[in-house]
């Protein structure tokens, strides 16, 4: 009986609190909609902006200069309709210098025996041939300049690949070597972009609801009404807990949609566009752990510091040396080229999760690693809603002035 | 006659801080708020706290509500300790003041709902009470607005209706009627009497002679947070007018300090 009755407690909080949460349009539309359409119209925006600064007019024509400008190559450009003016090895140091004060663009500079060279390499001992180097010398504060090298290096590339497979008698596997390399690339740049966002969406998905739960609760003296009641302290703690855990965590989810929605907008211009395509199922399972584990973190640690307060408005001072600090360790997260391998380092609450979205990002995370955060971060949670059932046990905290 | 809330040297002291010594003027770092402070409520009587502001009438009432605890002494509710069984006690009363709010944003339905499941009512049993409760109070028509849209009278109807979601033996009421224009004021008092003849046991506090006058059959004095007269009304003043004896009694104690 007094057991259906806690039960009972438990789930009338949660349900109160979702209903607070749910029925208000206004707190739904701050919290779980604005967050991933602000990100994704902010991070569209900012992509194609810096696209289209960095884009030069359909009809310019490059003014670009060559020495021994080869035939293959110049079938090449022709293609590409990049028209090129021929020039002597002396004229060069004046091009160079129309290059440096933005009235040229590109000068490329081939060794008098590229053609023949590479014939060499294609077709007798390419080892008695040292492959051929070209110069290109370009500027890139002039953006005119600086499309017009990407795009002639561009289809160098290309055309360095459609010459390799003569080279690959035995049919090296230069094919899945590539897939390799996609995937560190994108690994790279969500590793040190995605752990200081993801940090950081959570963490004020929190900040916007959690003081307002308590401090507010506590403020406004609707907390009180509650306590009189025979609802024991510990459902009053863990139903709070895990009610804004969860609504911060839908919080969090919208802006993780919205960053992977703007995502190629923000990547388009970097060469090799980041695609989450790359991760595969354990890798989302994993992350949606760390996630979670690291939302009740959050909202453990900003609940109690809540309670502590006696305004909504000292609440969010409270909070603020703690936002910092997560800030910090989120931050020195960007900079790790993997996750710590030491397990020890998955103990600590805040660093261990941080370490994991670097991990799971990069692809250097160990699956024990995860597990010892998720464990380490639920009982952390365990800690504070016990602190926080003393809390509200404490005529201190809930009437002291 | 049964004991229903029996009030056994009740102490409470609270801290001070630098900035509230100040303002009391007050050399003394503790505050002695409630001082051995015991009485008896009996079933089916509105028992009445009076004292000015500040003589510790709201913690004595929070200590049996077991908001606060006490620094010693205990209470009986029934026969359940506010010390030892707290969430025993806050099962069998029920506790109303201006300091306990609801949340505006849910309607008067809703809360009386949620209420009713923190206080495991069986659920036929609320639907019926709410019902009662709504239309008595004339709460009703607007069980499905805001508490935030109401008017200052409505939100105390309904927090006195809260307060008895439950059906509670004891009552506890701090300052019943303080706030209130004369038609809610009434309103409350009306039912207060109306509990005590279901034979509920109601304590209340207040600084209004009249109020205990017209309502309560034992009356207590509290003065700087203790007992100085308690017993029923007529034991009391012995035939004289309240407030005379209340004066009499506050200038005696202030010339035994002074």
């Amino acid at each position: 009986m007094a057991d259906t009755a806690r039960r009972s407690g438990l789930i009338s909080i949660i349900k109160k609190e979702f209903t607070r949460f749910f029925t208000d349009r206004r707190m739904v539309v701050t919290t779980l909609l604005l967050p991933g359409l602000m990100i994704f119209l902010f991070y569209s925006v900012m992509g194609n902006a810096i696209t289209s600064v960095l884009s030069v007019d359909e009809d310019y024509e490059a003014t670009v200069y060559a020495v021994n400008l080869p035939l293959t190559i110049r079938d090449v450009l022709d293609t590409a309709d990049i028209a090129v003016t021929e020039v002597t090895p002396d004229e060069t140091a004046d091009i160079k210098e129309w290059i440096a004060n933005k009235e040229a663009d590109v000068l490329l500079i081939f060794p008098e025996d590229f053609d023949s060279t590479l014939e060499g390499r294609t077709n007798s001992d390419p080892t008695l041939y040292s492959p051929p180097d070209v110069e290109i010398y370009y500027n890139s504060t002039r953006v005119e300049s600086a499309t017009t090298y990407r795009a002639v290096t561009a289809l160098f590339d290309s055309y360095k690949t459609a010459l390799t497979p003569s080279f690959n008698v035995n049919g090296d596997p230069g094919g899945q070597f590539d897939l390799v390399t996609e995937r560190d690339a994108a690994g790279f740049t969500f590793a040190s972009l995605m752990p200081l966002l993801i940090t950081i969406f959570l963490f004020s998905g929190c900040m916007g609801i959690a003081p307002e739960s308590i401090a507010g609760e506590k403020e406004r003296g609707t907390m009180a009404t509650m306590l009189i009641t025979p609802l024991a302290r510990w459902e009053l703690a863990l139903g709070k807990v895990v009610s804004l855990g969860f609504i911060s965590l839908l919080s969090g989810l919208s802006s993780f949609i919205g960053i992977m929605l703007s995502l190629p907008a923000l990547m388009s211009d970097g060469g090799e566009a980041a695609s989450a395509s790359v991760y595969g199922f354990n890798d989302y399972l994993m992350l949606l752990l760390v996630t979670l584990a690291t939302v009740l973190v959050f909202v453990s640690l900003i609940s109690v510091m809540s309670a502590f307060a006696r305004t909504v408005k000292e609440a969010g001072t409270l909070v603020m040396p703690l936002m910092v600090v997560v800030m910090l360790i989120a931050a020195m997260g960007m900079f790790s080229t993997g996750a710590a391998t030491d397990l020890w380092y998955y103990l600590i609450p805040v660093y261990n999760s941080v370490q994991c979205l670097v991990g799971v990002f990069s692809f250097t995370i160990a699956p024990a690693a995860v597990a010892i955060t998720v464990i380490t971060n639920l009982l952390f949670t365990v800690v504070c809603v016990v602190a926080l059932t003393k809390m509200f046990n404490s005529e201190k905290v809930l009437f002291g002035r | 006659m049964t004991q229903m809330i029996k009030v056994e040297s009740l102490n409470k002291t609270f801290k001070l801080s630098k900035k509230q010594q100040k303002v009391e003027r007050s050399a003394s770092a503790l505050r002695v708020a409630v001082d051995n402070l015991s009485f008896v409520a009996n079933r089916g009587e509105i028992y009445g706290l009076l004292g000015p502001n500040g003589a510790g009438k709201t913690t004595t009432l929070r200590m049996l509500a077991t908001l606060i605890k006490p620094d010693s002494g205990d209470a009986l509710i029934g026969e359940h300790s506010i010390v030892s069984e707290p969430a025993t006690v806050r099962a069998h009363i029920g506790f109303l003041t201006s300091e306990l709010k609801l949340e505006d944003f849910f309607t008067p339905n809703y809360l009386f709902d949620f209420f009713a499941a923190l206080h495991n009512v069986d659920a036929e049993l609320a639907v019926k009470r709410k019902q009662q409760l709504f239309e008595r109070f004339g709460i009703d028509e607007f069980a499905e607005v805001k508490i935030g849209g109401l008017s200052t009278g409505m939100k105390q109807k309904i927090s006195l209706v809260i307060s008895v979601v439950h059906d509670p033996e004891i009552i506890i009421f701090d300052e019943p009627t303080n706030g209130l224009d004369v038609i809610t004021a009434k309103t409350v008092t009306d039912f207060l009497a109306e509990l005590r003849n279901d034979g509920k046991t109601i304590i209340l506090s207040t600084h209004i002679f009249s109020l205990v006058e017209k309502l309560c059959d034992r009356v207590g004095i509290i003065i700087d947070g203790r007992m100085i007269a308690d017993g029923t009304l007529d034991e009391v003043t012995g035939g004289r007018d309240l407030e005379e004896v209340f004066f009499d009694l506050y200038v005696s104690v202030n010339e035994e300090v002074a």
